[in-house]
Formats: structure tokens, sequence, C-alpha cells
């Protein structure tokens, strides 16, 4: 189908949107947000009044610009060349998120194997921390003392939750292009509960961490890393979430068939990506 | 929002576009939302420039005259952000909408709603960057980010609230750029005209399309690192903190990796679009296309692993920078490669020298400046030297102003006839590049030697030998500045009206994009041509 679209000349005529004012609102939104959070972080009064306004003003508009996307793929806008449009913004989309995860990732490399090691390997006559050694986890000289996390506890039991999420989801997608709709719809709940349980451990995980390891944000290089690479990846989980949430509710209203279900694929693209990610976390960050 | 939902029913056709302001916050056509960039582009040229006259007023004469030091300190690092996020990179955005669909016989863009979040997403993250110099007049905060674009720990982290105003402005900027490319690459692969292969694809679009994947590869890295910087600033961790067992260098491997293909990613739509007009010009074909795509990419690859080269004197150690050193200078290679086909495109051509091509050719001399300096500079023994010197701001001046903007104004002159659909003014479009190029030369040939003789840059002060040559310099900057009031007018004029543009524009025209009516129609190919042989 889609190579056909790609080399036959296009008979039909793209889809191009009426104006619309999400865009403009949307930004509008986001301004406030930052602006609130800078002003909050700063210690100004009326920041999070500023920060709750946009983030408003964002649900608001994402809820609207989103319902009016799914308003003109019911009715039939879309074709397969709009489609494909589609399938390309999100692989892209996708591949700018990996480069952000990379940025940390290549961060607790650099810590670990470079700015660790050459803290501890200085001129003693020369260096503020003479009694500095190479370990992994480290807080660094004078970062908070702490108990790292365990890789076979929690961590161990996300891993599980995650990829039987990901079986879930390719179960429900074959409900979907074998038309057995129980299945499509059995399999995409379980796939946002397993995302919500993986949410509550992460969250029970982290009071964990605070009140009894030690282990927070200020915790050196390793807190830094751990909070910011799980942190990420818990928010990326918690929008998957939603987004396969909506996804269901499509599915239960009777959207979607075996041929055309971007959304359905999008989302399942970028949960794969979310548990890729996790993969990675409970190799490098918890596990060696 | 109810005139938004009010006309979502429609379907695409010219039904219900609205009129005045709203036209254009609410537009989702490619020729609105181009013109929006480029005048967003204009505006913030200006800006920017104004930013740096203060800063080269300050630097007439030594001794400080004008302002304090905290106050220098915030124009150059403004300026720069301002010049190189607001104004080249969304000129040439504007460029890559109004062009990429007329090129490759495209209706329009391929996410025409994302296409005007891009771009709406650009006036909140300038506000973001300026505003702390309008709330420091209220005595709230002490002036924008003062640490210089690069935002360097650990000075970044010790900051004022400037700092946190453009981590978000670049969080923003960034999230435009992403969607901008998202939408370039999916216009590109997805909306040829059929028969339109890639290798037989304009070379404009090709310059873009590793745009676009450059900024998708290096945008994100930058909003981790400066998402760090917030939180080592704000929620106490390390990354940047040696006591933490972090490191302040970490955080110029990450600005660079972002920071030196943001280098290419300035200049590739320029090198794009320059064997169009000297094609054009030179009534020949281009020479070397192939050969110009497969140095674009190569530029592309080779760009983002020689980061290292921005901070050879900051530690690295001795195999590294051998790497960085080499690696570097085997970018010259495609690049001449692209220096080549360029003189070989003009080579025994009917030349003519209207102003787009005086820009282009003015461009090929001087950023072949940039290029030669900038392989001095990627000496790792040189470098020493000149690291942090007015050299390097004489260099990279070279590369982003006459390599960048220059190219910027070669396509401005070269395609406006086509966007407003009459000639400007032959007589002020000259006028305007020979003073363009000669007052560019006054201001940045004396920095280099500036920077040979030990000025060091981003100093408000300096020692009395240096004196003639700064004062030569900012007089070269006045009227460099000045002489873009001449730009403005002449397309403001173009805009009002003027001598009617035919569809081919220029004698020596071919491309889809000549085809179409100068200015072109709403919806550019309603029915996409078929691209044979």
């Amino acid at each position: 189908m889609n190579s056909a679209h790609a080399s036959a000349p296009h008979t039909g005529h793209y889809y191009v949107p009426q104006p619309s004012l999400y865009p403009f609102f949307l930004s509008g939104g986001m301004f406030l947000l930052a602006l609130g959070f800078i002003l909050q972080m700063n210690k100004f009064a009326p920041g999070p009044w500023v920060m709750a306004a946009g983030a408003g003003v964002i649900g608001f508009v994402l809820y609207r610009w989103f319902g009016a996307v799914i308003a003109e793929n019911q009715r039939g806008d879309y074709t397969g060349w709009e489609d494909q449009s589609f399938r390309q913004g999100m692989v892209w989309f996708i591949g700018s998120e990996v480069m952000f995860f990379a940025a940390f990732f290549a961060a607790l490399f650099y810590c670990r194997h470079i700015s660790v090691p050459a803290l501890a390997g200085m001129d003693p006559a020369f260096t503020l921390y003479k009694d500095f050694t190479v370990a992994w986890p480290s807080a660094g000289p004078k970062g908070a003392s702490f108990t790292p996390m365990g890789a076979w506890g929690i961590p161990a039991i996300n891993t599980a939750l995650l990829l039987s999420s990901g079986v879930t989801l390719t179960w429900a997608h074959w409900g979907l292009m074998k038309g057995r709709r129980a299945q499509l719809n059995l399999g995409l709940i379980l796939t946002v509960l397993l995302g919500v349980v993986f949410l509550g451990f992460q969250a029970y995980e982290y009071h964990h961490a605070y009140t009894e390891l030690g282990l927070t944000m200020g915790a050196g290089v390793y807190g830094a890393t751990f909070f910011m690479l799980t942190g990420f990846h818990g928010f990326h989980v918690a929008l998957g979430t939603i987004m396969l949430a909506v996804v269901a509710g499509r599915c239960l209203a009777g959207h979607f068939d075996a041929k055309r279900h971007f959304a359905f694929e999008a989302v399942a693209w970028y949960w794969h990506f979310v548990d890729v990610v996790w993969l990675l976390l409970f190799v490098v960050v918890y596990w060696l | 929002m109810n005139t938004a939902t009010h006309t979502l029913d429609g379907h695409g056709g010219h039904a219900h576009q609205p009129g005045g302001l709203l036209r254009w916050l609410t537009t989702t056509n490619h020729k609105d939302i181009g013109t929006m960039y480029l005048s967003f582009s204009l505006l913030m040229f200006f800006v920017g420039g104004a930013m740096i006259l203060a800063v080269r007023a300050e630097l007439f004469q030594p001794g400080l005259q004008l302002m304090k030091p905290e106050f220098f300190n915030q124009l150059i690092g403004v300026h720069a952000l301002v010049m190189i996020f607001a104004a080249l990179m969304p000129a040439a955005t504007g460029f890559a909408n109004w062009m990429i669909p007329l090129m490759i016989g495209a209706p329009d863009m391929a996410l025409p709603r994302l296409n005007n979040w891009g771009f709406w997403l650009l006036p909140p993250a300038a506000i973001l960057l300026t505003l702390p110099f309008v709330l420091a007049l209220f005595g709230i905060g002490d002036g924008a980010v003062a640490t210089g674009w690069t935002l360097y720990a650990p000075l970044s982290v010790q900051g004022g609230i400037g700092v946190d105003f453009a981590i978000f402005a670049i969080h923003i900027l960034g999230i435009s750029s992403i969607m901008g490319s998202i939408n370039i690459i999916a216009t590109i692969l997805n909306m040829r005209a059929p028969g339109m292969t890639l290798m037989k694809m304009p070379l404009f679009c090709w310059g873009w399309l590793v745009t676009a994947v450059l900024l998708i590869v290096t945008l994100p890295v930058l909003a981790g690192g400066v998402t760090m910087l917030l939180t080592d600033r704000h929620f106490g961790t390390h990354f940047f903190d040696a006591a933490g067992g972090g490191d302040p260098i970490l955080f110029q491997h990450l600005f660079w990796f972002f920071g030196h293909p943001e280098v290419y990613i300035l200049l590739l739509p320029v090198w794009g679009l320059m064997p169009h007009v000297l094609s054009t010009f030179s009534r020949k074909p281009v020479y070397g296309h192939t050969g110009q795509v497969w140095s674009f990419v190569a530029i592309g690859v080779l760009g983002l692993v020689v980061w290292g080269h921005h901070f050879m004197t900051a530690g690295l150690p001795v195999p590294a920078l051998l790497y960085f050193m080499y690696s570097t200078m085997s970018i010259s290679l495609p690049l001449a490669v692209l220096f080549f086909c360029w003189i070989a495109t003009m080579w025994r051509g009917a030349m003519s020298f209207e102003t787009p091509m005086l820009f282009a050719v003015g461009f090929i001399v001087l950023f072949g400046i940039a290029g030669l300096t900038g392989l001095v500079l990627a000496d790792v023994a040189a470098d020493a030297q000149y690291h942090h010197s007015y050299f390097v701001v004489a260099h990279f001046h070279y590369a982003l102003f006459a390599g960048g903007i220059m190219g910027v104004m070669t396509g401005v002159y070269y395609w406006l006839p086509k966007w407003t659909g009459h000639m400007y003014s032959e007589r002020l479009g000259k006028l305007h590049f020979w003073l363009t190029v000669i007052s560019f030369n006054l201001t940045f040939m004396p920095q280099f030697f500036l920077g040979l003789a030990g000025m060091p840059r981003r100093i408000p002060d300096y020692a009395l030998q240096f004196a003639e040559f700064n004062a030569i310099s900012t007089v070269g900057s006045f009227v460099l500045g000045l002489s873009q009031l001449l730009f403005a007018y002449n397309i403001w004029r173009c805009i009002k009206g003027g001598e009617k543009a035919s569809n081919g524009v220029w004698e020596g025209t071919h491309g889809l994009e000549w085809e179409l009516s100068s200015p072109p129609p709403h919806h550019s190919w309603e029915t996409q041509p078929v691209i044979k042989d």
C-alpha cells in the first residue's frame, strides 16, 4: 500500500486543514508554563499560578486539537497519502526522543568512566580530594552518601511488567488485524493497567530511595543520573499510558480497522521505544 | 477557539479564510507561514544587530564608557542567541516553507498545522530571551543571561534568573526546530511529484534534508544538557560539579555535540540554494549535482563527530585532541568539493551580475576565508594561541555573516520576485551589496589581526595597542548595521509594488518553482506535475 502511494501519481488531493488557532494557543500555554516555572524556581509568589494557567491551556488545547484530528480521521479526510506523512512524523519524533535519552546516558557513561576515575586519580599533592577512590555507584568526593538501588527487587518486577505490556500490546494488535475486537480491547486495557502498575511501583521505589536509602537527586552523579534517567523514563511511561488509554477508548468506541489504524501503531511504536529505553536503564543503571 | 472549531469542517478549500491578524495566527498555508518566518527573522536580525552595535560602541575606545561589564556580557550572549536561533534559523526555515513545496511539486507542507505551531513557538521564545532585560529595569532579577551563548558551567550554574530564561527559551526554540524539521523531512520524503527521485531533487531540498536530520539528532542533546544545567541550578544535582563526581567539561561536550552541527544547520540551506543562483546567472546547468548531494551528506555525518575542537584547550587527552584535529580537517574535503562545484558551475558561463549573483560571488570569496581560517583553528598547536581570541570571533563571523546571512540575502533577492510578484530595485540591491561587503570586511578583517595580537574575546576593555583596529571595526560595524536598513526598505518597496515579475523571473531559471505564477496560487501544486526522463 505504502509503496504504491509513493510511486503512483496522486489523483486525489492532499488534505490541507483549515486555519486553526490551536497552534497559537498551545504556544501561549507553553510560554506561561515556562514563565511560571522560572518564577517558581526563583521564589516569586505568582509562579505556581502562572504554571497552572499554562498547564490548563496546554491540556485544553491538546484535548481539542487531538479531538479535531480524530474527527477528521473518522470523517475520512485522510487517505493513505496523509497517513504516510503521519508515519514519517512519528518515526522522526521518536528519533528525537532517542537522542534526548542518549544525552543522559552519555552523561552517565562520562561520569562513570571519565570524571569519577579522573577525580580519584589526581596528583595527591594537588587534589582537594585525597581520600577519594574509584567506585561505582559513586556520590563523588563530597556528595551525600547513599545505598544504591538493587536491581533484583522492584526494578526486576518492573522489567517483567513492561516486557509483558509489550506482549499484551502486540496481542491486541493481532486482534485488530484479525477483526477480533474483544481481544483488541482486552489487550489494550491490560497494557494500560500494566503501565499504571509500573508507575505505582516506581513511585514506591522513589519513596523508598528518598526515605530509607538516602538516594536523592543530590547523591552525587549516581543520584543525578539515576533520577534524571528513570524520572524522564517514568514521565514517558505516563505519557504513553495516557495515549494508550485514549486509543483504548477509541477502540471501545469502534474506531480503527485492520487497514486504517495509524494512531494505534504510532502509540505502539512509542510504547516499544519506552520499553527499550527501560531495558537499557535496567542493565546500565540498576544492574551493572 | 470557536473560529478554529467552526472552520475545521471544511475540506481544505479557500472557504473560511479569515482576514487581518487572524489570518496570520491561524494559517496552515506554507507560503503564509514562510512569510511569517522571514518577517520574524528580519525583525530579530535588527534586534540582535542593535545589541551588538551597543557592544561595538563600547569597544570603540579602551576603557569603560557606556555600560557595566555585566551588561556587556548580557548583550554579547543574547546577541548570539538571537542571531543564531531567532534570525538565521527562522530565515532558513522560511525559505524551506516557501520553496520546498514549489520545488518538489507539492500542494503544501505535509503537516500544515504543525507547521504553524513551529512558527508560533518562536515569539514566546524570543520574549523569554529578552524579558530579563525588561524585568531588570523594574528591579526583578539581574538581567539577561550573562554567560555568552555557550552557557558554560560552572558560570551558568551560578548565574542569575537570566540563565533560567535562556534555558527555557532554548527548550522552546528546540521544540520549534524539531517540529519544523519533522515537517520538512515528511514533506520531502512523501510529497515529491511523481518521477522526482531523490537524486533528481533540487539541491536546496537536499541541503534542508540533511539540515533537518542534523537538527533532530543534535537539538535533543542540547535540551538534555540545559536540563542538567537547570537541575544543577535548582534541584541539587551534580552533573557539572566535581564535588559530586561530575565535571564542567561534560557540559561542553553536550553543548558542542549540538553546537558544531549547528554551524552546518545554519549553512547547509545556504549551500543548497547557492547552486540554483549560480546556475541561473551563469545560464548553465548546476555542475556536479550528485557530488554536491554526497558532500552535504558527508559534511553532515562528519559534523556530528568533531565537536571537541571547540574546547581543545580545556584539557582533553592528547589522543582525543589528535582525533578531533584530523576529523575536523577532513571536513575540508567535502567542503572543497562544494567550492569547486560552485566555481565550475560559473566556469565559461554567460554570467550576469544581478544582486543575487553579486551576493553569491561575495559569499564564495568571503566564506572561503572562513573555511581557511577554520582550518588554522583546527590545528591543535595553533589553536592553543588563537582559542578564545578575536581571531575566533572574526572566523565565525566570516562563516555565519558572510556564509550564513549573506547567503540568506542571496536567497531573498533571488526569490523575492517569486514571492511578491514584483521586481525589487536593482539599484538599491547593488548599493546594499557593496555597502554590506565593504563594511563587513572593515568590521571583521581587523579582528583577525586583533586576535593574532592577543586580544581576548568577550572583554569590554582592552590594552591600548588594540585601540586603532577596534575603532576601525566599530566604524565598519555601524556602516554595516545601517546598510541593512536599505535591505529592509528594498523588501518593503517590493512587497508594495513595482515592475511585474514573470513566472521564470530570471532569464536562466529552470525547475518546477519557476513554472508557477509569481506569486504562486494559494495551494501551490493542486495537481502534482509528473517529472519525465
